[in-house]
């Protein structure tokens, strides 16, 4: 039994206890509720999570082979000076959505060209593959945007789900015991006093009993 | 809000990246030292960094100061060299932490 220190076993603490203890009860209920749920968002979203990286990861592991392949025909310096200046500019923008109250992001982006227009160098000295590579990394682009949106908000949520299972615990194994134990400790004090004070005041009226009948003998 | 998007690996990873749009850092050279202080710099102004496994590897204690926050998102991509697992080792941990057991990959 652990009750709670520097509590003094009065009434009007016990009252107050009482009121903690009501609190925290509540307070147990609805976070128990927001983790169940908090897990069943986080499940679901992990999970798409997986699929969705091991998608992509293959993905641009073929955009890696496609890129050696014409790092292979031409030469570094060519590779290198068709890629420096790109044409494209991508602008991110980001909102956020509020997954039981997680502020998890929500990332939108617009480029600037059009498919056509991808390209930053004349195709006399390049090889067709570094083209294809171009244009398939471009279309993974939204994927990847995508994966990284989800994974964030994975582990937000997984923070936000420690946390709130800590409290839970904190709550179910600690604080309401404790709450418990000591209201428990404080009306059997208030009982006891009760009770002590009953016998004393049956024992005075004995007392004063057998003072009035030794008067009137 | 408006940002932008990072891609943080060695040289010939990330060449390709740079001519869809995205930004490219690449480490001055192969010690955890630079990638650190690189990723310490793009981590400001960037919304989004895709990093490599292999600098991921090095950057982790960064990388996970920014876990909690709502961003930079700072997620791994395979390199050069291939998936390493980590990318999804990555995912498992944040089921770990959540659930306290790892109940979706099943000890793959």
């Amino acid at each position: 039994m652990a009750v709670m220190q520097g509590i003094n076993p009065t009434r009007m603490e016990l009252s107050r206890l009482k009121k903690r203890l009501v609190t925290a009860v509540r307070g147990h209920k609805l976070l128990k509720d927001k983790r169940d749920d908090l897990m069943k968002k986080f499940l679901e979203l992990v999970r798409r999570n997986k699929e969705l990286r091991e998608a992509v990861e293959e993905k641009i592991m073929d955009v890696y082979s496609g890129f050696d392949i014409a790092a292979a025909v031409m030469s570094e310096a060519a590779l290198k000076e068709a890629l420096l200046l790109p044409k494209n500019r991508v602008s991110l923008e980001i909102s956020s959505k509020n997954i039981m109250s997680v502020e998890t992001p929500i990332f939108t982006f617009s480029d600037s060209s059009s498919s056509e227009d991808l390209f930053t160098y004349g195709f006399s000295d390049t090889s067709g593959e570094l083209d294809a590579s171009v244009a398939a990394l471009k279309i993974i682009t939204p994927y990847m945007l995508e994966l990284a949106q989800m994974e964030k908000s994975a582990q937000l949520l997984a923070q936000e789900i420690e946390k709130t299972r800590r409290r839970v615990n904190a709550l179910e194994y600690v604080q309401i015991p404790d709450l418990r134990d000591t209201i428990k400790y404080i009306s059997m004090k208030l009982d006891e006093n009760e009770r002590g004070n009953l016998s004393r005041l049956m024992k005075i009226k004995d007392m004063m009993i057998a003072e009035a009948r030794k008067k009137d003998a | 809000m408006k940002s932008k998007i990072a891609v943080i690996g060695d040289n010939e990873s990330v060449i390709g990246f740079k001519a869809i749009g995205f930004d490219t850092f690449s480490p001055e050279d192969d010690s955890p030292e630079s990638a650190k202080k690189l990723l310490r710099t793009v981590a400001n102004d960037y919304g989004i960094i895709f990093v490599t496994e292999q600098t991921f590897s090095k950057t982790s204690e960064i990388i996970e100061r920014y876990k909690d926050a709502p961003y930079p998102a700072i997620i791994p991509i395979p390199g050069k060299e291939g998936p390493t697992g980590l990318g999804l080792s990555n995912v498992k941990h944040s089921v770990e932490r959540a659930v306290g057991a790892d109940i979706l990959f099943n000890n793959q």
